[in-house]
């Protein structure tokens, strides 16, 4: 059972993926403590920091690209669930400072005792366990995307009013996080970290450590991700994404499908935040912002929505090139990124990744019908469809025109 | 007790400018009066007061007021009285009565006019017994309240004979009113006091409730209950302006919020379409209206009070010209992909505001206000502020000439045909994708209108239209799409819920509610209040 699991989320495109990460995970660590610093392989500790936080971005990327690309809801507030997964972390690593902040309370936050607060707040209790804040860091998005879920999918919200109110959930947690009084430092969110289980959390080796858990992750959720796509479930879930009354009528719950993935994307999304905090050392509320949220999901519309390694792709190019741009030439970031917008969406609707593997597919179809003129007995097969990708998107990019607009209804 | 000294001498001083132009103030009548001033002891110089009061003549308060300042003397030469200044080691001259400097005088050549503390109490009530008798009612009114607010009951008497000679109704009341307050501080009998609080009970304000709070404080038996009976009142009063003021911010808020929505709504309902990049529309109204501006400023400032009027068309084109060309350039590719249109506008969002940010800069523009939209007036006890006056106007004019334009001219039935039934309305012969452009850029146009009205009451940045995009959707889904009227009530209600929340859960808390309300709302309409009736079950 469980060897079929696994292989079922098992093809070339996944293995070369895994074997990328699994190189990734050990080199750079190793590239980075165990090569010495004058040697030209040597990765300096920043860039072991930056490329650990392109991996939770992949990581967010790959759970918005669950709920996106195989099940069709646009999630405009995703980077609430990564948010609290990372204000989970950010409360247990508070915890750790103990007497070594600046006001040396052995209980309170340093934030705390400047807004003169006695106690900790019930809310607080048990985050000085890491066991307790690792299953807050899944249980708090889960339960939230739950609850939202639960209401949402029952009554039936599709489409861009789900997005509007699932961005209004991403706004009203901004809004709520800045004030003080939440108990979650306000303005300033929670920094100065000293460490994470006993680990200096500056030293370099905590820093490798910290990437290569992140690698970890992201090869754990992508498995599972996978698994899920190329399972029943995951035909089930691409059949809500292109015709979700039609699902409805052949009598599936389609609210149960989509709960789950959405539960389960959010739960991914804390565990991307909560790996992220303590690698960036901040957390504040404007993780919250609504522009980050839709930021998720132009990276996962670059890299190839409805494939999983697109996502992971999508977010670490369009990362690797924020990074560039606002060193380089900072005025122009936002141009660069909002003409990669607009030109992915016109040109690009498969993304990076599915453009490439459906023309991959249309080559070889070619080459067989070459063949089968030229003599051959093999006759040619229709091309296969991806399960992944979209079937919305007008599979004849030439002539997009005649798609008609649609009132909202 | 000094500063309302000044205070009735500015008074006295203004009655002065304003003495000539009455034809009353006549100097070579006063002038002997003044003189007799200095002479004789002080029971003289008192009825000498009193007979200048007698005059009723304002122009003789700048005198009185020096006297009591100890700055009036009299030159031993010709025993000529003047207002005097210590300049060097002599004395500058002012004639009392002109007020025109009338040369200097030696230390030894003038001498100091005596007055011992009974006498400045008689000038302080023989001055305000003149400033209550001006012609000028409104300097009689100013007087009054000066007397309220220091609660003097060496007022009552000036303030018994002023009402006596009182003909304006609205100064009177403040004359009662101001007398009720100082009877309230004054020892007279109770039954006196009572009327007094009956007086201020009427009058309901704040300032009255702080009056009687201290009455309450101090008082016993009879009074106290009729202070206590008083305040309840005037609090319950309070109550119901307080009220009244948050129903008006609320629509002043939901105004804005209407004029921001309203595009979007057209355009959302008629194709569907989510346009991120509306904010940066407003945006780039308000940036329009700052241009304008800028070039009055620089070539023709008589014309700085119509700016608004010829930023408003010139903002709908630029607003509008820049939604067609996104409609043609961008939008109409992605029909029938809602949530891809949404990242592509979004997109050119971004876009937009770095575009301006790198033309104007990334600070605050600053628009000016014309004469008539700033200030404020008072309507009972709510102060309304010209600005949001006219705002609440415009967006309801806004209103009303978009609904002409969609009930009454062809456009607007081609495009109310295309909302409805696209393909139907196509084999009628209607060109649905111009409708489509224009329907964009008039959403577009009216949003830009939206920002000559929002450069008025907030910051023009680059980020102007972000603040407003997430209101503007929740106003939308809220109302529902394809009816303006949905709109319309959608704003005002968020815009009234949101006010009322404010003063029991603070401003943020106030938005965080309104924002889960809507999430919750959504799920039992899960398309807005007013939603477009229909079958259809979508895809």
């Amino acid at each position: 059972m469980m060897t079929s699991f696994l292989f079922r989320a098992m093809d070339a495109r996944a293995g070369i993926f895994l074997g990328l990460m699994a190189a990734v995970i050990v080199l750079v660590p190793a590239g980075n403590l165990l090569v010495p610093e004058t040697s030209p392989f040597h990765v300096p500790t920043y860039a072991v920091t930056l490329m650990g936080k392109y991996l939770t971005y992949a990581l967010l990327a790959l759970a918005v690209d669950l709920v996106w690309g195989y099940c069709g809801i646009l999630s405009l507030g995703h980077a609430a669930f990564f948010a609290l997964g990372g204000y989970a972390m950010g409360m247990y690593l508070m915890r750790q400072i103990g007497t070594r902040g600046v006001y040396g309370d052995p209980i309170l936050p340093d934030f705390m005792v400047f807004l003169n607060w006695q106690e900790l707040p019930w809310y607080w209790y048990g985050f000085d366990m890491f066991w307790f804040a690792a299953l807050m860091v899944l249980l708090v998005p889960g339960v939230l995307a739950f609850v939202f879920g639960w209401f949402a999918f029952r009554s039936r919200v599709t489409g861009v009013y789900l997005s509007i109110i699932t961005q209004a959930l991403t706004y009203a947690l901004l809004l709520a996080f800045f004030r003080n009084d939440m108990g979650f430092g306000g303005n300033n969110g929670l920094t100065d970290f000293k460490d994470i289980l006993g680990f200096d959390i500056q030293a370099d080796t905590t820093r490798a450590g910290l990437f290569a858990a992140s690698g970890l992750a992201l090869v754990v959720c992508f498995l599972i991700c996978r698994s899920i796509t190329r399972s029943k479930l995951g035909k089930v879930l691409v059949a809500v994404r292109d015709a979700e009354s039609r699902t409805r009528f052949l009598g599936y719950r389609v609210e149960h499908y989509k709960l789950f993935v959405w539960t389960l994307s959010a739960m991914m999304a804390g565990i991307a935040g909560a790996l992220y905090v303590p690698q960036v050392g901040i957390i504040n509320p404007g993780e919250f912002a609504p522009a980050n949220s839709i930021e998720v999901v132009i990276w996962v519309a670059v890299g190839g929505r409805g494939t999983l390694v697109g996502a992971v792709l999508g977010a670490v190019l369009v990362n690797f090139a924020k990074t560039w741009f606002t060193a380089a030439l900072p005025d122009i970031w936002l141009f660069a990124l909002g003409g990669l917008f607009v030109v992915v969406t016109l040109f690009l609707p498969k993304g990076i990744v599915g453009t490439v593997s459906s023309g991959w597919t249309a080559l070889r179809q070619r080459r067989i019908s070459a063949a089968y003129e030229a003599g051959s007995d093999e006759p040619p097969s229709a091309p296969p469809q991806s399960p992944g990708a979209p079937a919305n998107v007008p599979r004849t990019s030439k002539t997009p025109g005649t798609a008609e607009p649609q009132p909202a209804e | 007790m000094s500063l309302i000294r000044s205070f009735l001498l500015l008074i006295g001083l203004l009655a002065c400018l304003a003495a000539p132009a009455l034809a009353q103030s006549d100097p070579d009548t006063l002038r002997p009066l003044i003189n007799e001033l200095a002479k004789g002891k002080y029971k003289e110089t008192e009825a000498q007061i009193g007979a200048l009061v007698a005059t009723g003549d304002p122009a003789v308060a700048p005198a009185l007021e020096a006297l009591g300042e100890g700055d009036l003397f009299f030159r031993k030469s010709d025993g000529l009285v003047f207002i005097t200044e210590k300049a060097g080691k002599g004395y500058a001259l002012t004639d009392p009565l002109t007020l025109e400097a009338a040369g200097e005088a030696g230390r030894r050549e003038v001498k100091k006019i005596k007055v011992n503390n009974k006498l400045r109490r008689v000038i302080r009530s023989a001055l305000g017994s003149l400033t209550l008798m001006a012609p000028d009612p409104q300097v009689r009114m100013s007087a009054a309240q000066a007397i309220f607010k220091a609660q003097d009951p060496d007022g009552i008497e000036a303030l018994d004979v002023a009402l006596a000679a009182e003909t304006d109704d609205g100064v009177r009341k403040v004359m009662e009113e101001a007398r009720a307050a100082a009877v309230l501080n004054s020892d007279l009998p109770e039954a006196d006091k009572l009327d007094a609080v009956q007086t201020l009970s009427d009058m309901g304000n704040r300032d009255a409730l702080s009056l009687l709070i201290g009455v309450q404080a101090g008082a016993q038996g009879a009074l106290r209950d009729a202070a206590t009976g008083a305040i309840a009142k005037i609090e319950k009063s309070i109550a119901a302006w307080d009220a009244a003021q948050n129903i008006w911010y609320g629509l002043s808020l939901g105004s804005v919020l209407l004029l921001a929505a309203i595009g979007l709504a057209i355009t959302f309902g008629v194709m569907g379409v989510i346009n991120m990049a509306h904010g940066e529309m407003v945006m780039i109204g308000a940036y329009t209206t700052f241009v304008v501006q800028e070039l009055i400023r620089t070539s023709a400032p008589s014309l700085f009070e119509y700016s608004l009027f010829i930023a408003l068309p010139l903002a709908f084109l630029a607003s509008g010209l820049i939604g067609v060309a996104i409609e043609r350039g961008v939008i109409r590719w992605l029909y029938g992909r809602p949530l891809e249109t949404l990242l592509a506008t979004w997109g050119i969002s971004l876009v937009l505001q770095q575009a301006v940010r790198s033309i104007f800069g990334p600070t605050n523009r600053e628009v000016g206000n014309p004469d008539w939209m700033s200030g404020a007036f008072e309507l009972g006890q709510m102060t309304i502020t010209y600005n949001r006056m006219w705002i609440i106007v415009f967006a309801m004019l806004v209103f009303a000439g978009l609904m002409l334009v969609l009930k009454k001219t062809p456009f607007g039935l081609y495009t109310r045909a295309v909302t409805q039934n696209r393909r139907m309305a196509a084999s009628m012969g209607i060109r649905t994708p111009w409708i489509d452009a224009l329907t964009f850029g008039l959403g577009s146009g009216i949003a830009g209108i939206a920002g000559v009205a929002l450069s008025q009451i907030d910051n023009v940045s680059p980020n102007l239209g972000q603040g407003y995009i997430i209101d503007s959707f929740m106003v939308v889904v809220f109302g529902g799409v394809g009816n303006l009227w949905g709109t319309l009530v959608g704003a005002m209600t968020l815009g009234v819920v949101n006010k009322f929340l404010e003063p029991y859960a603070g401003a943020v808390l106030g938005k965080i509610f309104v924002l889960v309300f809507i999430i919750l709302f959504i799920q039992k309409r899960p398309r807005g209040l007013f939603a477009l009736k229909g079958r259809a079950v979508e895809a």
